[in-house]
């Protein structure tokens, strides 16, 4: 048996789960960890500049690849630095190993300096925590970690590593567990096959169905299997914010986005739908409006991993709980076994409905002519440039929901963004995480002079790194999303949503040795977006200057139904 | 409707405060809540009272069921089930009415497990509305001090929580 320290088991553990790139900030408690990493080469550590963006990083490749990010700060300050990031990532079900370091088990209690009980500041937006009580636990806790974090409904997990477990005179055995089974945790493998059948019954009867793919699904890395159903059935699809790419969006079957800033026509035929198949949508509040309005005439079948998001918001018809790839394997098999289809007349005049919706708006904005440049504008030649097969790296705002609505995505894991936190300042920590991972890809990170600015230091990070992300900021001078609902709701009073003294984005980025363009023109877009995308191992900064008072739309009126929704500054359904 | 959630759970240190996080954090009330390990060392079993309407209950359980530490959990409520509480009171117990408390005391099937000259401390066991009646009875006037334990409950007949 090999003798390590606690401090050797945290990296040995790392290894042998085969992480590659670990994101951190080191400080007092976890000193022993950084000297024991620093003897070692398997595992980098990216050196960010403020710890919630290590965990934007971790979290980021997680949402492209589908494995868990890892995270390693300090106790105190450094521990409460990244609840943001863990929190961002709870709220999409994003798995994640967070390593905190703790004060020395003597200690705590005491009000030890860089003190914090992250057990207990953690609790309410980790999957699970875990402290470490003795070293030889350390192994096996990094193994449950990641066993909890990637398994089931995924999410962060965060373990609190007292100082005195990682000495480095303190030798113990060390083993990595192959696995940990637990006898309280064991979420479903397969769903229920009576459920599914009745399921399977409801689709073929259905006469306006909707089928709603969510972030489960691109979790669930199911979205192959759901786009099968879709087809099979001839059924339009929407998918929300978190499930984008989940269905091709440039396919003819496909709605566009539901909820607050969804498309028209997702909106109404939600609301018109006699069944909507739920695969991994929890049916959040940005998505359904006043829920006793909600879609009032559709039966719901609701697939989902975690028990609690079924009849938590929307009581469902068809609970399904199981993982949605399995469960869409079993509907596609019974569908070829049934030999039946839907009615083909019945889902032809519902299309010809959808394609009247699809006229009445699709998308539609009034560009200026000559004028300044529109953000819905930028984001369409930012689709085009990149040929639509970036990942696209969102930051929070009306920049993001324009990106949601006109950059068209065709794979799932493409589209990366803080749905359920929306916490600003994700974008660029996330667009990083996916860059360092995935180097040959375009990654851009779509994003405000508001949602930049705070966490703009990873400038620094870049440059030391060489992380070459391409950086599109719709710089209205605004807090545009604040603005748009001050505009709307509280007579144009723009109480603190005006940008005061903007950085030169210019000088700010050639400080840290990065391009920077500025953009006013639309004759100046695709050719700077070209250069930009041209310059292979830099790291470009495009500020574009775009209309200040352009809103997001359509927009779901407050406390009414799917159907109500403005449609521009004037006209409302 | 009031449900009894008797939920087993891993003896670990800080498992409880999750379950009572989860209460706050998701706004659903706790009535009474009471823990104590079980024969098996490892495992605690808590039961804990609280009210809602089905669909609050359903996300109640589904969210306990959750909780990594959480074992095996059942709603008591929805069979036939025992309910107990215990109750520690004190009582004014002077003159006439010394005697007046004693009956009550003995009508309920309580003891008196402590005297002195002025009060008697009185064991009571029963539900939750045993105990009330029983502080109705006596008047509140005449109650110094009382400590419940909170409920604990128990399914009827063959039907066993363990794993
Ligand atoms: C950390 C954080 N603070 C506040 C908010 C509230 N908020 C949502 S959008 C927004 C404005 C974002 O401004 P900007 O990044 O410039 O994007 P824009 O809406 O102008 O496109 C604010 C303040 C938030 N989502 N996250
Ligand atoms: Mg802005």
């Amino acid at each position: 048996m090999e003798m390590l320290s606690g401090a050797e088991m945290v990296i040995r553990s790392l290894q042998d789960q085969k992480i590659e790139y670990i994101y951190g900030y080191p400080g007092g408690s976890v000193l022993h960890i950084y000297d024991a990493l620093a003897q070692q080469e398997q595992v980098k550590h990216i050196l960010v500049r403020h710890e919630q963006a290590a965990t934007h990083m971790a979290d980021a490749y997680a949402r492209a690849s589908g494995k868990p990010g890892v995270v390693l700060v300090t106790s105190g300050p450094g521990a409460t630095n990244a609840v943001t990031g863990i929190a961002t990532a709870f709220m999409d079900s994003i798995p994640m190993v967070v390593i905190c370091g703790q004060v020395p088990s003597t200690l705590i209690g005491e009000d030890a300096f860089q003190e914090t009980d992250m057990m207990g500041v953690s609790r309410p937006v980790v999957k699970h925590n875990f402290a470490v009580k003795h070293p030889s636990e350390i192994p096996g806790l990094i193994k449950k970690a990641f066993y909890i974090a990637s398994s089931g409904r995924p999410g962060p997990v965060v373990i609190d590593i007292p100082k005195d477990m990682t000495t480095p005179t303190d030798k113990f055995e060390y083993s990595y567990p192959e696995a940990v089974p637990m006898r309280s945790y064991n979420p479903a493998t397969r769903g229920h096959s009576g459920q599914i059948k009745k399921a399977v019954e409801l689709l073929l009867e259905a006469r306006r169905p909707v089928i709603l793919v969510g972030g489960g699904a691109v979790g669930g890395k199911a979205t192959a299997e759901a786009t099968e159903l879709a087809k099979t059935l001839n059924f339009p699809v929407s998918n929300t914010l978190m499930g984008l790419g989940g269905y091709p969006s440039t396919d003819r079957q496909w709605l566009g986005m539901p909820g607050m800033h969804g498309s028209y026509e997702a909106n109404m035929a939600l609301h018109g739908s006699d069944l909507i198949l739920s695969i991994g949508a929890r049916f959040d509040d940005r998505v359904t409006n006043a829920t006793e309005k909600f879609c009032p005439t559709a039966k719901i079948i609701h697939i989902d991993i975690d028990p609690s998001s079924i009849s938590k918001t929307i009581a469902a018809d068809v609970p399904i709980v199981g993982p949605a790839k399995s469960v869409l394997v079993e509907m596609l098999a019974l569908l070829a076994k049934s030999g039946k289809q839907p009615d083909a007349e019945a889902l032809s005049s519902w299309w010809s409905q959808i394609d009247q919706w699809r006229e009445r708006h699709g998308g539609h904005y009034e560009r200026n002519e000559g004028g300044m440049l529109k953000p819905q504008q930028v984001i369409e030649a930012l689709y085009q440039v990149t040929k639509g097969d970036a990942y696209v790296c969102s930051d929070v705002g009306q920049h993001q929901m324009f990106a949601a609505q006109y950059y068209k995505f065709d794979k799932p894991n493409r589209w990366i963004n803080s749905g359920g936190l929306g916490t600003m300042g994700f974008g660029f920590p996330a667009a990083m995480g996916v860059k360092l991972h995935y180097p040959e890809a375009e990654v851009v990170c779509v994003t405000g002079e508001g949602s930049f600015q705070m966490n703009l230091q990873e400038f620094s990070t870049c440059s030391q790194y060489g992380i070459p992300v391409k950086i599109v900021c719709l710089n209205n001078h605004s807090l545009g999303m604040v603005r748009q609902w001050q505009d709307m709701n509280y007579e144009s009073r723009h109480s603190q949503s005006y940008m005061q003294s903007l950085p030169d984005f210019h000088k700010l980025t050639d400080a840290y040795g990065h391009k920077a363009i500025t953009v006013k023109t639309e004759a100046e877009l695709i050719p700077a977006l070209e250069e930009a995308f041209a310059l292979k191992d830099e790291l470009v900064f495009l500020d574009i200057h775009v209309d200040p008072t352009e809103h997001v739309y359509p927009m779901l009126v407050p406390k009414a139904s799917m159907r109500d929704m403005w449609l521009n500054k004037t006209e409302r359904t | 409707m009031r449900h009894i959630i008797a939920v087993l759970l891993e003896n670990e240190a800080g498992a409880l405060s999750r379950v009572v996080g989860l209460f706050s954090q998701r706004n659903f009330n706790i009535e009474t809540l009471n823990v104590a390990p079980t024969e098996d060392p490892t495992l605690s079993r808590l039961t804990v009272t609280t009210s809602g309407s089905d669909r609050v209950i359903e996300q109640i359980t589904k969210q306990l069921n959750k909780l990594i530490e959480v074992v095996k959990l059942v709603d008591l409520t929805e069979g036939e089930h025992i309910e107990r509480e215990m109750m520690l009171i004190k009582l004014k117990a002077t003159g006439q009415h010394r005697d007046e408390v004693k009956r009550t005391v003995d009508i309920f099937r309580g003891q008196i497990v402590d005297v002195s000259s002025s009060i008697y401390t009185v064991q009571l066991t029963g539900d939750q509305g045993k105990l009330d009646a029983f502080i109705a009875a006596i008047g509140e006037t005449y109650v110094l001090e009382t400590v419940r334990t909170g409920v604990s409950g128990i399914a009827r007949g063959d039907k066993v929580l363990s794993i």
